[in-house]
C-alpha cells in the first residue's frame, strides 16, 4: 500500500523535473559565485524578507541595517547596509555570500554561513548537522536581496 | 566590489566615579605576556547607554549594591559544624578585602589549579567552617562574591601569572578565545576583538572585560556572575557550553582577567 502511493508520487513528478536540491557540501563555488540555485524551486522575495527579519532564522537585522524594512527594531551596524545591496553583487554572488560567507570575505568574517556544515565546535545537540537555513529559503533571500536596488535616500 | 562604509560606534569618553572613588575605566593594555590585542583596555561601561551608566555612578541607584548587602550579612553569619563566619577569622572585612578580589584568580597549590573568589569562598565554607559548598549561582554564592569584589572598589585588577603553573592556564584560556564554536562559528574575539565598539542589534560590543563581576544585568534584573555570562555568550553562538568552574571556563578566567589588567574593579557594574 505504502510502496504503491510512493510509486505513484514518483511517476506523477513531470520527467523534465526541476534541478534537484544541491546539498550542503556540495554547493560549487565558481570565483566569487554560486551560479546554480541550491533548492528545486525558485526563490520567493516575499518569503525571503521573512527569513530576513526572524530572530530564529536569518536574523539579519542583528547585524545589517535595511531601509526597506520599517520600524525594524535596533538593527546592528557589524555589517554594512543591505540599501542597495543589489547594484552592488549579482544574485550568483549574494547567494555564495548566504550559503557560506567565509568563502568571499575570508575566514575571520563574523557572518555565519547559512547552508554550510563547515562550522564551529561543539554545535548544540538540537543544531547538529543542520545548516542555518534550508536551500529553499537561501533561494527566498537570495530572491529578496535582489528587489534591493536602491539606495535609500537618508 | 567595495563594501560599503561602516559606522564604529565609539564608546564614551567619560570619567566614572563612586562614591568618591575614582574608577580606572581606560587603562594601557598589559604587555606582558606579549601579544595583547589592543593599546588600551576599556571598561564595559563606557559602551552602555547614559541611564545606564549612571546608574552604577550612584550606589544607592545601583540595584546589585543590595546584593552586596546581602553578601556582608552572609559574611558575618556562622554556618556550618565549626559554627564560624567568613568574620570569626578575617575580622575587618574592609581591610582584610581590600585588593583581594583584584587578584583573582589565584594559583591554588593544593588543588593544583586557579582559583577564583567563588570556589575560594566554597574552599574556606568546607574547610573551615564545616560548611556545604554553594552551588554554582545560588544567591549567596553571588551576593558574597558580590561583597567581596566590592571591598576592591576602584583598585585596578592585577593577576599573577608568575605563580605556579598560572601560564600554561593562560595559554590555554588564549587558545579557548579564539576557538571558533557552534552553528554561527564565532569566538569570543569575533565579537569583542573584530567587532568591538559595532553593535549586534541593540547590543554595543565592549571589550568583553570582567572587572565588573559579578554585574548587575537590566535585563534579567538580577546579579549575574562571570561564567553565566561566558556560558550565555558560548550559547549564544548556537554551541553546547562547558561546566562553570570547568578547566575550559577556568582557563578563559584568567586570560580574560589578564586581559582587562588595570581596570579598576568596579563590582556589582550595571549592565543593560
Ligand atoms: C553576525 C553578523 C552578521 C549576520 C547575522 C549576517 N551578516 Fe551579512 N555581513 C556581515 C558582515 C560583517 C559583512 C561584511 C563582510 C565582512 O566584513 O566580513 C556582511 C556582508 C553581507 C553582504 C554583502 C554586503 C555588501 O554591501 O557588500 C550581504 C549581501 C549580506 N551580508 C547578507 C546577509 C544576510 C541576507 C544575512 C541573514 C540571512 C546576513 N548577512 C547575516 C555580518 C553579518
Ligand atoms: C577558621 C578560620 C577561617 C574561616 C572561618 C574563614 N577563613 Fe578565610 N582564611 C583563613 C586563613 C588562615 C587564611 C590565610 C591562609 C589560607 O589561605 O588558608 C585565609 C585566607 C582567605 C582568603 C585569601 C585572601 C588572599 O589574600 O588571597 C580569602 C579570600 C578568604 N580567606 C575568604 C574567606 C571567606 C569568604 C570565608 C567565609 C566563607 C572565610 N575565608 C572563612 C581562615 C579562615
Ligand atoms: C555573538 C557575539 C558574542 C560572542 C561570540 C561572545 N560575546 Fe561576550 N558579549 C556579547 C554581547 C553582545 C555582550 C554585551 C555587550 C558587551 O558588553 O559587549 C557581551 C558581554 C560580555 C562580557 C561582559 C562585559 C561587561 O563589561 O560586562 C564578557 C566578560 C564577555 N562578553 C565575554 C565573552 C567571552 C569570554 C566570549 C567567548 C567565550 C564571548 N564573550 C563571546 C557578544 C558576544
Amino acid at each position: 500500500m505504502k510502496r504503491l502511493s510512493a510509486l505513484a508520487f514518483i511517476l506523477a513528478l513531470p520527467t523534465a523535473a526541476l534541478a534537484a536540491e544541491v546539498a550542503p557540501g556540495e554547493v560549487s563555488f565558481d570565483g566569487m559565485a554560486v551560479s546554480e540555485p541550491v533548492a528545486k524551486s525558485a526563490g520567493d522575495p516575499e518569503a525571503g524578507r521573512e527569513v530576513f527579519v526572524d530572530r530564529g532564522l536569518g536574523n539579519c537585522l542583528a547585524c545589517h541595517q535595511n531601509s526597506e524594512i520599517e520600524n525594524a527594531q535596533f538593527p546592528g551596524n557589524v555589517g554594512p547596509s543591505m540599501d542597495g545591496v543589489a547594484s552592488r553583487w549579482e544574485p550568483g554572488q549574494l547567494r555564495a555570500i548566504i550559503v557560506n560567507a567565509k568563502e568571499i570575505f575570508g575566514p575571520d568574517t563574523i557572518m555565519p554561513g547559512f547552508y554550510t556544515l563547515d562550522v564551529g565546535v561543539d554545535v548544540a545537540e538540537d543544531r547538529k548537522g543542520e545548516t542555518i537555513l534550508s536551500a529553499q529559503q537561501v533561494e527566498d533571500v537570495v530572491a529578496y536581496l535582489a528587489t534591493l536596488e536602491q539606495e535609500s535616500a537618508q | 566590489l567595495a563594501l560599503a562604509p561602516r559606522v564604529l560606534a565609539d564608546p564614551v569618553d567619560e570619567a566614572l566615579t563612586i562614591d568618591g572613588q575614582e574608577i580606572i575605566t581606560t587603562a594601557p593594555a598589559p604587555t606582558e605576556p606579549e601579544g595583547h590585542p589592543f593599546d588600551e583596555v576599556r571598561s564595559g561601561w563606557l559602551y552602555r547607554e547614559p541611564d545606564t551608566r549612571s546608574m552604577e555612578a550612584d550606589s544607592f541607584e545601583n540595584p546589585g549594591m543590595l546584593a552586596v548587602e546581602r553578601g556582608e550579612e552572609i559574611w558575618n553569619t556562622a554556618e556550618g559544624e565549626a559554627g564560624q563566619s567568613c568574620a570569626s577569622c578575617h575580622e575587618d572585612a574592609s581591610e582584610f578585602l581590600k585588593g583581594v578580589g583584584a587578584s583573582y584568580p589565584k594559583w591554588d597549590e593544593a588543588s593544583g589549579k586557579p582559583i577564583n573568589i567563588e570556589l575560594f569562598i566554597n574552599k574556606h565554607r568546607e574547610e573551615k567552617m564545616g560548611a556545604e559548598a554553594y552551588k554554582f549561582d545560588e544567591d549567596a554564592q553571588k551576593d558574597l562574591t558580590a561583597f567581596i569584589k566590592n571591598q576592591s572598589l576602584g583598585i585596578p585588577v592585577e593577576i599573577d601569572l608568575s605563580e605556579g603553573d598560572m601560564m600554561s592556564w593562560w595559554e590555554e584560556g588564549k587558545e579557548r578565545y579564539y576557538l571558533r564554536t557552534g552553528q554561527l562559528n564565532l569566538s569570543c574575539a569575533t565579537c569583542h576583538e573584530q567587532n568591538n565598539g559595532r553593535y549586534i542589534r541593540a547590543d554595543h560590543l565592549s571589550q568583553g572585560n570582567t572587572n565588573g563581576f559579578p554585574t548587575y544585568r537590566l535585563k534579567q534584573g538580577a546579579l549575574v556572575s562571570l561564567h553565566n555570562r561566558f556560558r550565555g555568550c558560548i550559547r549564544d553562538t548556537r554551541a553546547e557550553f562547558p561546566d562553570a568552574f570547568s578547566d575550559e571556563l577556568m582557563a578563559l578566567e584568567v586570560y580574560t582577567a589578564w586581559r582587562g589588567g588595570g581596570l579598576s574593579v568596579e563590582t556589582p557594574a550595571v549592565r543593560q
